[in-house]
């Protein structure tokens, strides 16, 4: 009988995930796939819940973005409950929700996809990790230890909770801003800047060149992107219209109250997360290597990618550099490592600019309102990706339906599809060890928040 | 020597891990004490084998184990019970382990009804999904851990605070026994209480609060529930703040909703929130539903479908 191989769990991300490899007779990868282990039914439970409550209970989706939720929830109740937030309310939200990418991606890049690249793929477990980071370079991890630490303080000292926020409330934000907490944030946000350029530099210099071959090689697919748009064309966190980006990088943009018309969500038994694709192309779903039906990808490669621009200067260098390098739209998945790090700029940037706005600081920053039947659907950029919350209430502003999209299920279909290419990439004749198992974790790794 | 942790988390967000990393500096302190073997977070220990060919599942020896979620599926058991088996101390991390946390509403329906709306909202295709082997059915709820393993020490929180897990693993590192608050979350709030009012209704948290100005201090704004805004400061445990803070969410100007569960343990914050209202003149009657006073706390069996939602 063929062999299988369970890389279960998958580590070094967020959630339950195991990967299945099923050899066949001579040792090579007959099927390669990613399990998704959990179901915890939020769509479900929600239900019948005062409106206004659920901001603070789909936060809990996701320990590591729970602003993202935070706000896509509030924005879908404001809508069923026909309340728009003062400009200093929306404002509020959407620094906070930067604050959060912000700190984000730090996470993300150091804590758990860095020691792939500076501790080495093959590298033992034991050390390959953010404890074998720490004591491989213990400045440079104080220092990230450091700036993380004061990103999630000002959430925390301004907003309350840094985990699990509850200051985003129907109709705006719950407390308003004083100038010496504006003064001290931007302070901050200044230093987390002069930390996002040196991180820039530092992968560019010292994290990627040794690995720009397997870079243009593992997990490579070729798919379509997801991604939040403003006016301009500008990358957007918080704000704007969808645009579907197709492989040959024509798009189509959307407003996101019509998300049902262009998104489905296919269903396979072996994973408890949908698979969502796009359903407008009109060709169906296919995870097929050499012809994907439907698949696009979300996350920051795909934000990058769909973007005609960034919207501050420090960050859109960086993206004319990337483009000069990678092309647009760019395929290649470990790119997502290089396009979040381009993203972090942004985001201090953008906080600073926020910051720098004198409507901040106003205190009109929620508008009463009353429970009442109405739908709303309320989307924002996630770590993962695009995310849509859709719920419905009744007359008593209780929650009578809801749907979501989360960022993460828009890559489920791609994450299988990367899996099952570098497998076959790098597994043969059944020769398998533990370096080659973790390069295919790595083709995970990169989707991750 | 270096004491070793395990770290496992089952129904849950990681929530609790990251909490873990928001210690700031006192990480890397911990790290100099506490030997990591296996936090899937951040470390690739594997279950079953470096090289995936074990037969089954696998945690190293530790002398403390943490472990954040609840149980609601055979793989959470099954590591569950690893996770004992395997370590000397067990904490139950965070309100999902102690409590069963926000995933325990789930608890309000059965599994038929969650699988049929969550595989046929408006964007999914037509299908027929059951679970294939490659991926864990579920138990027939969510349940806490302590209704599956035994459990040494519970520290609850919606993350419990980084403040309280730095000084828990420090004395556990030092062979103690944390101590963690075990007051109510009134006994550590600043806001001004009047004494009782004549107050019959409660209002749903659709405006802000009453307060002079942006600069006015938490001890001037008056309790949430004496301006008539439902809190669960009285049935929720205190720390929340962490060593030198105010309750989380009031420091926002935001009621409590309960995320660090019953004050005592075995207690019920929905029987006993109607409990201290009803007994101060208010109408429960004004609240719009009653589940969500359990929403951190609908393990052991306090959160169950209703009998005519009941599959017959």
């Amino acid at each position: 009988m063929a062999q299988v191989i369970k890389i279960q769990p998958i580590t070094r991300i967020e959630g339950h995930a195991s990967i299945g490899i099923q050899l066949d007779d001579s040792g090579n990868v007959e099927n390669a796939r990613m399990n998704i282990m959990s179901l915890r039914g939020f769509e479900k439970f929600i239900e019948g819940k005062p409106a206004e409550e659920v901001p603070r209970i789909v936060s809990r989706i996701c320990g590591i973005c729970p602003w993202m939720h935070h706000m896509a929830s509030n924005k879908a109740v404001d809508r069923c409950f026909g309340v728009t937030p003062p400009p200093a309310g929306r404002k509020l939200r959407e620094l906070m929700q930067t604050i959060a990418h912000a700190e984000d991606k730090l996470l993300h890049f150091f804590f758990l996809a860095a020691a792939d690249f500076v501790i080495g793929p093959d590298a033992d477990y034991a050390v390959r990790n953010v404890i074998g980071i720490a004591k491989a370079n213990p400045e440079l991890a104080q220092k990230v230890v450091q700036m993380r630490y004061k990103a999630k303080m000002v959430l925390e000292k301004f907003a309350g909770k840094a985990i699990h926020p509850i200051a985003g409330v129907t109709g705006g934000f719950s407390k308003p801003m004083l100038e010496e907490e504006r003064r001290e944030i931007l302070a901050t946000m200044h230093e987390l800047l002069d930390f996002a350029l040196f991180t820039m530099d530092f992968a560019k210099e010292k994290v990627f060149p040794p690995y720009l071959d397997t870079i243009q090689t593992l997990g490579v697919i070729n798919t379509g992107f997801i991604g939040t748009v403003d006016d301009a064309g500008a990358l957007n966190l918080y704000d704007g219209r969808i645009r579907v980006m197709k492989p040959d990088g024509s798009y189509t943009d959307f407003d996101v109250q019509h998300y049902a018309d262009y998104i489905g969500e296919h269903v396979e038994s072996y994973s408890y997360s949908k698979m969502p694709y796009a359903r407008f192309w009109d060709e169906g779903f296919s995870l097929d290597l050499e012809d994907p039906k439907g698949i696009y990808r979300a996350n920051t490669l795909a934000r990058l990618n769909v973007a005609d621009k960034m919207a501050t200067p420090r960050a859109q260098a960086e993206l004319e550099e990337f483009r000069e390098h990678f092309g647009r739209p760019a395929q290649a998945t470990l790119l997502y490592h290089w396009a979040r790090l381009i993203e972090e700029v942004y985001a201090c940037e953008h906080a600073i600019e926020l910051l720098q706005d004198p409507e901040i600081t106003d205190t009109n920053i929620r508008t009463p309102a009353e429970p009442q039947a109405g739908t709303g659907v309320g989307s924002v950029e996630a770590p993962r990706g695009t995310l849509i919350h859709d719920y419905s209430t009744d007359d008593n502003g209780l929650i009578t339906r809801a749907n979501m999209i989360v960022g993460t299920t828009h890559n489920i279909g791609p994450m299988n599809m990367s899996v099952n290419q570098a497998a076959r990439m790098l597994i043969h004749a059944g020769q398998v060890d533990e370096g080659i198992l973790n390069r295919i974790e790595m083709a995970v790794r990169a989707y991750d928040p | 020597m270096a004491v070793k942790v395990a770290s496992e988390w089952l129904n849950s967000c990681s929530g609790c891990e990251i909490s873990i990393l928001d210690m700031g500096e006192r990480l890397l302190e911990v790290l100099k004490v506490a030997d990591f073997v296996h936090i899937p977070a951040l470390m690739d220990h594997k279950y079953f084998g470096q090289q995936g060919d074990g037969t089954h599942l696998e945690i190293p020896q530790a002398d403390v184990g943490l472990i954040s979620g609840g149980i609601r599926n055979e793989e959470h058991l099954e590591v569950a019970r690893e996770m004992r088996k395997k370590c000397q101390f067990i904490v139950a991390l965070g309100t999902c382990a102690t409590h069963g946390g926000i995933p325990a509403l789930t608890n309000s329906y059965s599994n038929r009804q969650t699988l049929e709306r969550c595989f046929a909202t408006e964007t999914t295709d037509a299908n027929d999904f059951s679970p294939a082997e490659s991926i864990p059915v579920f138990l027939d709820a969510c349940y806490a851990l302590d209704e599956k393993i035994e459990v040494d020490l519970y520290m609850p929180g919606c993350p419990p605070h980084p403040d309280h897990i730095f000084a828990a693993l420090v004395a556990l590192v030092e062979g103690e026994l944390p101590e963690l608050p075990g007051k109510s979350n009134c006994d550590t709030c600043p806001t001004a209480r009047e004494g009782k009012g004549n107050l019959k209704q409660l209002r749903r948290f659709l405006q802000a609060p009453h307060y002079q100005s942006a600069a006015e201090p938490l001890d001037k704004m008056r309790c949430f529930l004496e301006q008539g805004i439902l809190c669960m400061g009285p049935v929720t445990r205190a720390g929340c703040g962490g060593d030198e803070r105010p309750p989380r969410c009031i420091s926002a100007r935001v009621p409590c909703r309960g995320c660090y569960g019953p004050v005592k343990p075995d207690g019920n914050q929905q029987l006993d929130m109607l409990n201290a209202l009803a007994s101060n003149g208010i109408d429960i009657k004004s609240l719009p539903e009653f589940t969500s006073l359990l929403r951190f706390s609908g393990a052991h069996q306090l959160l169950k479908p209703i009998p005519k939602q009941k599959e017959v």
